[in-house]
Parts: structure tokens; sequence; C-alpha cells
């Protein structure tokens, strides 16, 4: 822990909980053994949502940890201390991906199984939608976004992905990570990335209709 | 003239980089007369905005799993053990 400046009107650094509203405070004190109990499960079931297997989520969540650790000193308050473990772990997640990904996965995304073509040929170079493929009408699809349920539903339909397809799309549309640093992370090509995110977005619209979206309420 | 199958991957592909113009003009006349591809397009967009939610959602949910309170324990050893080391340095 840091010394604390005496001028400073924060209360002493301990593990004696959070700040009393309304007190002004410079460097928030951060207590990493508290780390596991507060922010553990969530952390774990970030890390779970992108790697499938528990026994690495655990390993990446004790990296994060411990990486956070040796950089609190820089820990600003800028955002929650939740987010901002969220973010490191984030990292150690590209990190891991980087080390394992392997071209051949990405690219074996690119076939498709034919009896999952939502499109069929209606002459030379007509291919349209199949009726039963069509996308329906959805009926107030931002009121959904406020119900637990529906993004119990959506991260399901995600978990449905092929894994690296979900990394890809959870670090494009969740953690909002621009294409060119998805690249450059994962030694893709951007070709490559539009492959797998048009094929991520088709199978997932399809996944919600077919789940949420289409289902007699 | 595109049909469905290319239009649906040019709509992704403009989610991520702009289009050239002769391509996003074609683009958009098959929308004007292809509903299906217009909702397509509508509702890949909204995966958009509900995987940006879904972050906002992540952080503050109850989440289903949780750590087993041993490895919590051991974590919290791992940690107790790391703090005794000498800061890095600024």
């Amino acid at each position: 822990m840091q010394p604390l400046d005496p001028a400073d009107q924060t209360t002493p650094a301990s593990a004696a909980g959070p700040m009393p509203p309304g007190v002004p405070f410079e460097a928030p004190a951060v207590d990493p053994e508290q780390w596991p109990e507060a922010h553990g499960d969530l952390l774990f079931a970030f890390a779970l949502s992108r790697v499938r297997d528990p026994g690495l989520a655990q390993d990446l969540v004790q990296e994060a940890f411990l990486a956070a650790l040796k950089a609190r000193s820089s820990f600003r308050g800028q955002s929650t201390e939740r987010a901002w473990l969220l973010g490191i772990l984030r990292n150690k997640l590209i990190d891991h991906y980087r080390r394992q990904q392997r071209q051949r996965d990405f690219v074996e995304m690119e076939t498709l199984e034919p009896e999952d073509d939502p499109f069929e040929n209606r002459g030379p170079g007509k291919d349209g939608w199949r009726h039963a493929s069509a996308p329906r009408r959805w009926s107030a699809p931002d009121e959904a976004l406020m119900r637990k349920e529906f993004h119990e539903v959506l991260r399901g339909c995600v978990g449905r992905l092929p894994a690296q397809a979900a990394m890809v799309f959870q670090m494009r549309e969740v953690d909002d990570i621009s294409s060119e640093e998805i690249c450059k992370e994962l030694g893709l090509s951007p070709n490559n990335l539009w492959v797998i995110l048009h094929r991520s977005r088709m199978a997932l619209r399809r996944c919600l209709e077919a789940n949420w979206f289409g289902r007699p309420r | 003239m595109l049909n469905c199958r290319q239009v649906t991957r040019l709509v992704s592909q403009s989610l991520e980089v702009r289009l050239p113009w002769r391509q996003r003009l074609v683009v958009r006349i098959h929308l004007c007369y292809c509903v299906w591809c217009r909702r397509y397009s509508r509702q890949i967009r909204f995966l958009r905005r509900a995987g940006r939610h879904a972050l906002a959602a992540d952080l503050e949910a109850p989440p289903e799993v949780a750590l087993p309170p041993e490895v919590k324990a051991r974590l919290r050893e791992r940690l107790r053990e790391a703090l005794k080391e000498p800061p890095p340095p600024r």
C-alpha cells in the first residue's frame, strides 16, 4: 500500500470498506486481498464465457489479479475497481488467444454446412433467402435489452458459436475493440475477420429468433 | 445486381469498414426492394446494441457461476504473499 499524504482528506486505507459519501478523495485505496471475494465470481464468469474451460478461466483470473496487484499504483479511480480489473482480465484473454490461436481454426470457420445454408439458388447468380430461414419481423427488440432473461438467451446463443468465433464476436461487439486491433492481436486478415463476424451474426440472429423473438409470448 | 447472399455479406462488412461507394449503392438498391435483407441489416445492428448492453449487464448482474470458496481462499493467499514482496519500481 502507498503511504498516505497527511493532508489527504481520505479515511485511512484499510480493509474498512467503502468511503463514506461526500468525502473527497485522491487516489482510491485498493485492497487486493478483498478482490477474490468482491470480484472473483464476476471475473470468473467473464473468463468462462470466453474460454469455456473452468480450469483455464481460474488460471486467467489469477493472472489478472496478480497483474492488477503489480499495477495497483496505476489505478486512479477513473473507473470502478471492478471495471479496471475486468480490463486487465480482458488483456489476459487476448494474450491467451494470441498464444493459442491457429490461423487454420479461423479459416475452417469459412466453410458452410449445406443444411445450414439460409440461401438457395433461384437461377444463375440469384441466391435468395430460403423462405424458412428468412428473417422474421422482431417486435420491440430494444425493449428486450432491459430483460435479464434476454441476456441469458443471448449468452446461450454466443455459447453455441465455435470458441474462436465467440471470442472474436465478443471482442468486437461487447468489448468494442476495433477491427484493426483484433486483426493485429489475433493475426487475422481483415477478410478473415469479416467472414468470422458475418458467420457469427448469421448464427446469432437465427438463434435469437428461434429462442426469443420468434417464440409466442 | 447483387443477390441476398452477397448483400448480407456486404451489410455485415459495412459494420466494420466503409464500403466503396459503388457497392454501397447496389446494396442500398437491393435493400429498397428486399424486405428480408432489410430486416437482416436491422437485426445485426441490434446485435451490436445488444452486445454493448451485455457488457454493462455483465458488470452488474450477479453471475450464475461462482468460484468455489477454496479457490477464493487460495487466490487471497497468493495475493497476500505477493503484497509482501517489495513494491515494483514506479
